[in-house]
């Protein structure tokens, strides 16, 4: 008897909490700052590949040359990505 | 209160399938509200198994022997921190931690990445919820820990005596933690070959979850091999046994892969290896968790045969077929970016080191499971021992520490000869004046083997040092700090960098450690009666007198007797005590005419005496001579036997005071294994190294810098 009614309340709580969204709109609002949120983290993750090309430089390790190739190709590649940023103002 | 286990783990699998299934058709329709609905399913599934820990836990903690589990591995004299940590010595137990671990685990990342991926989520979130309701459904409806007794018994059976170890208690959850970890990088990578966004995307968001299983996983692995070397009284850290290797390929793997999906993001490349990689890294996770309780293969750590057999093999069949099925469906869209532009590259060294690692797990997976493959080709069981497994993974690992320390010195794409030459100059000299110095003051050249990987380690400490100082002087240029500002902005702003140095310096520590301990141990076994010594490197041990404690061992692990000797060690006109023992734990059923004989006959423990040092350890383990007790425990089984149970402790004490008083012989072992401190030492600084890599990196205003540079660019054509 015990076993059954907590086994009933917890499922009935659980449906509670997972049906929120399909009763609301809320997913739908999400979805524009979600999409900002990724490219944002995109642009984080370029800059840190940019910084790390630069400290290869900085170290030796990068000819002059080959730094500003690579420079160039990974600044862009964030050229693009704020471009898709500034796309969703 | 075993009803409300049980109702939140049928709670936890019902909603674990649900979670499965609007997270699949959330992504399958595109259907947002779906995919919430799923995500939201998972932290359900987190809370109620959270709420089953904690109802087993209070059932350990209470000692309330209703429930079949806690009567199996705890009783009332078993210690408050192993009462706590009982709950994974057992097969229940564990299971239901692996879940719980997972719950977690998956409830974190959705909830950091509830804002990205949102392909893939949807997806990842359904093979994680898979992964749930295997597990879940095998401790609902196999290996349930809410059993209950009809018939309450007194005490319990109390925990395995060699599993009253802190590392032990603490080493199963590290594992675990490891084991289920992988998880995550695995589950997103199938959501990435399902939805083709094969790029690095799925690799940025998890790469740091795949670091934190390879961090828990090393650690766990480190505390094991402590736990053989201060409890199984052999002397040894590592045997090559089943179970140890079953945790060492994953985290092999592991490692693999946390270096090759860096040429994936920074070069597009490797992509079908590295999908490849995290799949074959969680299938050996599966593995290690099935073979640990499986009883297929003899091992010391396994701690009982497992019915589940049948259920997880399936389990693992149907991951590894899923996976390379899926795989070679989307091999076309994982086609590699680029290329490898030139063998003076980091990339080139990586992909070397990838190589060697997948060869060691190789080399371990064939000689773990040789004796399955011996039975079924030949009908014959063979194993393979030590000395096969060190043959092919000792040049393997040469290779790997020599590679660790020569990738940092080369950069993305190219280097040039000129600035490889450079970046070698220093190392190389540093190596050359070690070695210099090993051969002249040191032993090593009696082990070519060791000298060369001390000489790789001395390059890989000399090319990580070289890196911190030429970054520091470059940050210096940068921004004009001092020394120690620069090296902490450095570190700050390049964490996964250094910190994957630091990783660097600890793993080549630790390869010091095991080469010098296993090329120059020196190792005696005697049997000493008291008075008589024997010398042991530039030791001279005397073995005094027996010891005997009552409830009262030094580790206090709960033993009813305990019995030693005092052993006095001499070096260099300094004397100190060492004290040596074994735990007796009594047996579980003794028979019922030699109730005090039962004291003596069930489980026993060595509790080694271990004097760390930094360059050698001093290891002692006894065995003592229990004849010496034959009469007395024969006169006390014929006298006293029918004495109430309260009465019989003080028996046994007098017994116990009669072996230390009598002049018994010992057996002993001792070692004097130099470096070997540096194993765990530079395991510490590999998880220091991890946790620096792991340290989660703040918006910072570089970041605004290099926007406004960026920006600037938009605007402007590209520098020529």
């Amino acid at each position: 008897m015990e076993y059954a009614l907590a086994l009933v309340l917890l499922v009935a709580a659980v449906a509670l909490v997972v049906s929120r969204p399909l009763r609301t709109a809320e997913a739908e609002e999400r979805e524009h700052a979600g999409l900002r949120r990724e490219l944002e983290a995109a642009k984080e993750a370029k800059y840190r590949e940019i910084r790390d090309a630069e400290l290869d430089r900085r170290t030796g390790k990068l000819a002059e040359a080959d730094w500003r190739r690579i420079d160039r190709e990974l600044r862009a590649e964030a050229v693009e990505i704020l471009r898709r940023i500034d796309e969703l103002d | 209160m075993a009803w409300l286990g049980s109702a939140s783990l049928v709670a936890a699998l019902l909603t674990a399938l649900y979670a499965a299934g609007a997270s699949l058709y959330g992504g399958i329709a595109g259907e947002r509200r779906w995919v919430l609905s799923g995500r939201r399913a998972v932290y359900c599934m987190a809370a109620l198994l959270a709420l089953a820990m904690a109802v087993l836990e209070a059932a350990f903690i209470r000692s309330d022997f209703s429930f079949e589990l806690v009567a199996r591995n705890s009783s009332e004299a078993t210690p408050a921190f192993y009462k706590v940590t009982a709950m994974w010595s057992s097969q229940e137990g564990s299971l239901l931690l692996w879940v719980f671990l997972l719950s977690v685990y998956s409830t974190v990342v959705l909830a950091l990445l509830r804002n990205r991926l949102r392909e893939i989520a949807p997806y990842a979130t359904a093979v994680l919820s898979a992964i749930a309701v295997f597990f879940l459904a095998l401790v609902v409806f196999a290996e349930s820990p809410f059993t209950t007794l009809a018939a309450v018994p007194a005490d319990g059976q109390g925990l395995n005596p060699l599993l009253r170890h802190p590392a032990m208690m603490i080493h199963p959850p590290l594992v675990y933690s490891g084991y289920v970890g992988f998880s995550i990088p695995f589950a997103f990578a199938i959501g990435a070959l399902i939805t083709r966004r094969t790029g690095a995307e799925w690799i940025q968001a998890t790469r740091r979850y795949a670091l934190i299983a390879w961090t828990f996983l090393g650690f766990g692995i480190m505390l094991g091999a402590l736990w053989s070397y201060t409890e199984l009284g052999w002397g040894g850290y590592w045997a090559w046994d089943p179970v140890e290797n079953a945790s060492l390929m994953p985290w092999l793997t592991g490692t693999a892969f946390i270096h090759s999906v860096m040429i994936q993001e920074k070069r597009g490349m490797l992509r079908r290896w590295n999908a490849s990689l995290i799949a074959a890294t969680f299938v050996l996770a599966l593995l290690g968790t099935f073979l640990v309780r499986s009883g297929i293969l003899d091992s010391i750590h396994a701690f009982g045969a497992s019915t589940l057999g049948k259920p997880f093999l399936g389990f693992i069949a149907v991951v590894l077929v899923g996976s390379v099925a899926l795989i070679a469906s989307r091999w076309e869209s994982l086609r590699s970016e680029g290329r490898i532009d030139s063998l003076m590259s980091r990339e080139a060294v990586f992909a070397g080191n990838n190589l060697v690692l997948v060869g060691i797990c190789f080399v371990v997976f064939w000689g773990t499971f040789f004796p399955l493959i011996s039975e079924a080709v030949t009908g014959t069981e063979s194993t393979v021992g030590p000395p096969w497994f060190n043959r092919y993974v000792t040049p393997l690992a040469l290779v790997l520490v020599l590679l660790a320390a020569i990738g940092p010195l080369f950069a993305w794409r190219r280097m040039t000869a000129r600035a490889l030459r450079r970046a070698f100059l220093a190392p190389g000299a540093l190596t050359l004046a070690a070695l210099v110095a090993m051969l002249a003051l040191t032993p090593a050249a009696e082990s070519p083997t060791s000298l060369l990987m001390f000489s790789f380690v001395a390059f890989l400490l000399g090319v990580v040092v070289q890196e911190f100082s030429r970054g520091v002087s470059a940050r210096r240029t940068m921004t004009g700090q001092g020394r120690l500002a620069a090296l902490g902005g450095l570190v700050s702003r390049n964490r996964r960098r250094y910190g994957g140095y630091i990783v660097h310096s600890g793993i080549a520590l630790l390869f010091l450690g095991v080469a010098a301990s296993s090329a120059f141990v020196e190792q005696r076994d005697a049997r000493l009666a008291p008075g008589e010594s024997i010398r042991v490197g530039d030791y001279t041990l005397t073995y005094r007198e027996p010891t005997a404690r009552i409830l009262d061992d030094r580790s206090g692990t709960g033993a009813p007797v305990t019995l030693g000797a005092a052993i006095e060690a001499e070096k260099d006109g300094k004397r100190f005590k060492l004290l040596p023992s074994r735990n007796y734990y009594g047996a579980p059923e003794p028979e019922e005419d030699a109730p005090f004989r039962g004291f003596f006959e069930g489980e026993a423990t060595s509790e080694v005496d271990v004097r760390w040092g930094l360059v050698r350890d001093l290891w002692v383990a006894v065995q003592p001579d229990l004849g010496a007790l034959e009469a007395p425990i024969a006169e006390a089984d014929r006298e006293f036997r029918d004495l109430p149970a309260d009465a019989q402790g003080l028996l046994v004490a007098a017994i116990a005071e009669r072996f230390r008083r009598a002049p018994s012989e010992v057996n002993v072992r001792v070692l004097v294994s130099p470096l070997i401190a540096w194993i765990w030492i530079g395991s510490g600084i590999a998880v220091l190294g991890a946790l620096v890599a792991l340290w989660p990196e703040g918006r910072r205003p570089l970041a605004g810098l290099y926007a406004a540079r960026v920006g600037r660019e938009a605007r402007e054509p590209a520098p020529a």
